[in-house]
């Protein structure tokens, strides 16, 4: 599959030539594909938020190219709204952007902004309140009578409705209860099932990281520390640690047991695998009984 | 009365208007001085309305609370009882009053009428036990999150109150700024024996609590150490709740027939009945 | 950025004059302004500006600051010296006479008396801001102002109001250009098109920044009242002002250069 987001040296100095001046993000070099589900995990600090902000333009690389499906995005910045509808940016507590009387027309922000006709915003808008799990009665209501979750909901469509071919999310379940964090994840995964578009994924819970991404990039100190599957960055559990972040609870359960000297793998981080690895090893220590 | 106890709800109900539908129904609840208490329950469930009435910011429809005996009606006494109780909220930016840090946290102590050398000799412990002495020059919009949060903290310390309300207030926070303030709430119940009611989303901070309620619409529908809570996992899914994973996965391997406790809540407790299962 | 507009000019320091109360600050730049009215001549003038130098210089405070805090008011400036210029009628005849505009020689007189003036005056205020923290602004004031609290002036509460605002203002700008960033990842164009488009455009970013601020005014209420909070009825002050020999001393300097200042009204009456 093809690249549909391509980095090359890209450099980020906040206050560039002020004496305050910060690197946020250092000369990164890398490509997602079209399609992935990727993880963007990190402290904070570590430059997650202004790399994601260059994604589609909303910061402007102080050096190095971005290139989204194949095109330099700065190579004309006046066209640079043209990738703000490619790559929908849905930011850090999202339904304080909310402002229309209605949901349905909240959502049509977005897709008016494009100029499509009447027909397709009426048809797109329809389309995103589906995937969100946004009924009819609810489009019809203003999204200040909505609780939390809720308007966290149609703020994601009022992207999703965009169409983008990459969604970007930073941190959608912050603050949400469990259930309210499960609704808005596997919503996002059926965003990315049904249309195949590619996601990133910025979460400081890696429980959610390791059931929904596919792929895992760690950022820690303005660079990329590690990219590579779900599987094997969480079998680098220790290195994570190191780095300040956590990991799932399941995988410190096994560093804990391989610690206690029992001989069980280490690339555990969801629990139906660890209660498939566990039988598996009660199995084997049986059979050498 | 006991003089042990620190709050009691009885039958308390609450609405926020008269056609709406009942926020708090029914609960009945104490809390004994120095327990650290959590409370846990989907949004909506009531659990922060209720918080609100322990320092008479709301007051009961009918029932009573009571906060070391005294009625939270009782108006008199309405600055007695904010004092012995403090609440800390989720959005640490809206809770901070002052421009500096140390300003801030004299703020409750400035309302109080205390003179101006006690106030300076409280807010320095406050600052001290909260962990923030050394930001106590800065201006809060420099500070983190996490570092906010204690800030408030320090604030409600100052007050010296017996217990400390915590509504969601690590909701806002990344990992290492949500463990530094369970630290420090963890740090004032043990060492200075202060009572604890933390409303929390994360399982793994009601596993650190003495005793958990959980609500829903409104009533209290569980209670009990975390053990005796979290060895319930069918119940607590229907109520939208999770489980730490080490519940989670203790009792998917119960379910598949190996011989594992029921009662794991911690990954070390889990990885120590692995560890004996599998050597 | 809308991130780097910096709120209040203050330059953080630690020379004598950022050291004095700011009651006392407040009270002789108050003074000075009065100074500047009252010794209207020339010889009164350049020794009030001499002055004003030499405590910038004290305070460590660049002098080309001034010209930066002039700019937005210079229109008003060269106004009122325009005005004075061709307005002001003096004796015999008129220096320059452009159809009914005529210049006399007490005009331009009056017109440089005013602006230097008024640039004084500007320079004056913004030294006082330059070296005090709003925060300790606000207090002083409040304090200044605390007889009046028992005519039934809400000294406190606009005290208060004050303090609120300045805690609020780096946050709700932080928030303005979160909300900002947001629309434009849904395609909002905030910086092309007509004046009104422009204008209509700015609709989703206010009615989200409004809603915000008010749901912060509600938690903050919530916040101060659990924290005792009920007015300013009672309320002691962490930090007190006290007024040392330093402020005294600085006092009485300043008050000799006034007297000296004003002095020159004697030297200057007959011209």
């Amino acid at each position: 599959m093809a690249a549909i987001i391509r980095a090359e040296h890209l450099t980020h100095v906040y206050g560039q030539g002020m004496p305050d001046a910060a690197t946020a993000i250092q000369d990164l070099s890398f490509e997602i594909e079209e399609g992935d589900f990727v993880g963007l995990i990190g402290s904070t600090g570590s430059g997650k938020s202004t790399l994601i902000n260059h994604f589609n333009g909303i910061l402007r690389p102080t050096s190095g190219k971005l290139y989204v499906a194949g095109e330099d995005m700065w190579a004309n910045p006046k066209e640079i709204r043209k990738f703000r509808f490619m790559v929908g940016l849905v930011f850090q507590y999202p339904e304080y952007q909310l402002f229309e009387e209605t949901v349905e027309k909240d959502i049509a922000y977005g897709p008016t902004n494009m100029g499509l006709s009447a027909d397709e915003i009426a048809r797109r808008v329809a389309q995103a309140a589906r995937l969100c799990g946004i009924d009819d009665e609810m489009l019809k209501k203003s999204p200040f009578e909505l609780s939390g979750g809720q308007k966290r909901r149609v703020a994601i469509a009022g992207v999703i409705a965009m169409q983008p071919r990459v969604l970007v999310l930073d941190e959608p379940a912050a603050g949400l209860d469990p259930e309210g964090r499960d609704n808005i994840l596997s919503q996002v995964k059926n965003y990315h099932r049904e249309t195949g578009a590619t996601v990133v994924l910025v979460s400081h819970s890696m429980e959610d990281i390791a059931k929904y991404a596919d792929k895992v990039i760690v950022m820690d100190q303005s660079k990329i520390r590690m990219y590579d599957t779900t599987e094997k960055i969480f079998s680098r559990a220790p290195e994570l640690l190191e780095m300040g972040l956590s990991v799932p609870q399941v995988t410190k359960i096994f560093l804990r047991l391989r610690q206690l000297g029992v001989d069980v793998p280490t690339d555990v981080y969801t629990i139906p695998y660890a209660v498939k690895t566990i039988l598996a090893a009660k199995a084997k220590k049986e059979a050498q009984v | 009365m006991d003089n042990k106890e620190m709050l009691r709800a009885s039958q308390v109900r609450f609405r926020y208007a008269a056609d709406l539908p009942l926020a708090v129904d029914g609960v009945d609840m104490h809390v004994k001085k120095g327990e650290f208490v959590a409370v846990l329950g989907a949004n909506g469930c009531g659990k922060s309305t209720l918080s609100k009435h322990f320092n008479a910011i709301l007051l009961p429809e009918s029932g009573t609370v009571t906060v070391e005996g005294i009625d939270t009606r009782d108006k008199e006494q309405l600055y007695e009882i904010r004092q012995k109780v403090g609440m800390v909220f989720q959005n640490p930016d809206n809770q901070i009053v002052a421009t500096i840090v140390e300003e801030d946290v004299a703020f409750a102590l400035e309302n109080l009428g205390v003179p101006p050398d006690e106030i300076r000799t409280r807010i320095d412990d406050a600052m001290e036990m909260a962990g923030i002495y050394k930001h106590r020059h800065k201006a809060p919009h420099k500070l983190s999150g996490g570092q906010k949060q204690r800030v408030a903290i320090a604030g409600v310390i100052a007050m010296r109150p017996d217990c400390l309300i915590l509504d969601e207030a690590t909701a806002m926070l990344d990992p290492r700024g949500r463990e530094k303030v369970m630290k420090t709430i963890r740090h004032l119940n043990h060492d200075f024996g202060i009572t604890v009611v933390a409303i929390t989303h994360y399982m793994e901070e009601a596993a650190q609590a003495d005793r958990i309620l959980v609500m829903s619409q409104g009533r209290v529908v569980m209670e009990g150490t975390p053990k005796e809570v979290f060895r319930q996992v069918d119940t607590l899914h229907q109520l939208h709740l999770d489980v730490p994973q080490a519940t989670e996965l203790a009792q998917q391997l119960r379910a598949a027939g190996l011989d594992m406790p029921d009662d794991c809540i911690s990954e070390e407790e889990c990885a120590q009945a692995l560890a004996s299962l599998l050597a | 950025m809308i991130r780097d507009i910096t709120i209040g000019q203050h330059f953080p320091g630690n020379s004598v004059v950022h050291r004095m109360d700011p009651r006392m600050k407040i009270l002789l730049t108050m003074g000075y302004i009065v100074l500047l009215f009252v010794a209207a001549n020339p010889g009164g003038l350049v020794l009030a500006g001499v002055l004003l130098a030499v405590l910038y210089r004290v305070s460590r405070i660049p002098l080309r600051l001034i010209t930066k805090s002039l700019k937005p008011i210079l229109p008003i400036i060269l106004f009122t010296i325009v005005l004075n210029l061709f307005f002001i009628t003096g004796e015999g005849e008129p220096l320059v006479a452009l159809g009914f505009l005529k210049i006399y020689a007490e005009g331009i007189r009056y017109a440089v008396l005013m602006g230097v003036r008024i640039v004084l005056l500007i320079a004056g205020t913004s030294l006082l801001t330059y070296t005090t923290s709003p925060i300790a602004l606000t207090d002083a004031i409040e304090r200044l102002l605390s007889p009046f609290a028992k005519l039934h002036w809400p000294v406190h509460e606009l005290a208060m109001m004050m303090t609120i605002a300045l805690r609020f203002i780096p946050t709700l700008i932080e928030e303005t250009d979160k909300i900002m960033n947001a629309q434009k990842a849904r395609g909002a164009q905030l910086d092309s098109g007509t004046l009104r488009q422009r204008m209509q455009a700015m609709v989703p970013i206010l009615i989200p920044l409004f809603i915000s601020a008010f749901r912060r005014a509600d938690e903050l209420a919530m916040a101060m009242e659990c924290r005792c909070y009920r007015g300013g009825e009672g309320r002691t002050r962490l930090k007190q002002l006290h007024l040392t020999r330093n402020d005294w001393a600085g006092c009485v300097v300043c008050l000799v250069a006034f007297g000296v200042i004003l002095a020159t009204n004697l030297v200057f009456q007959g011209l």
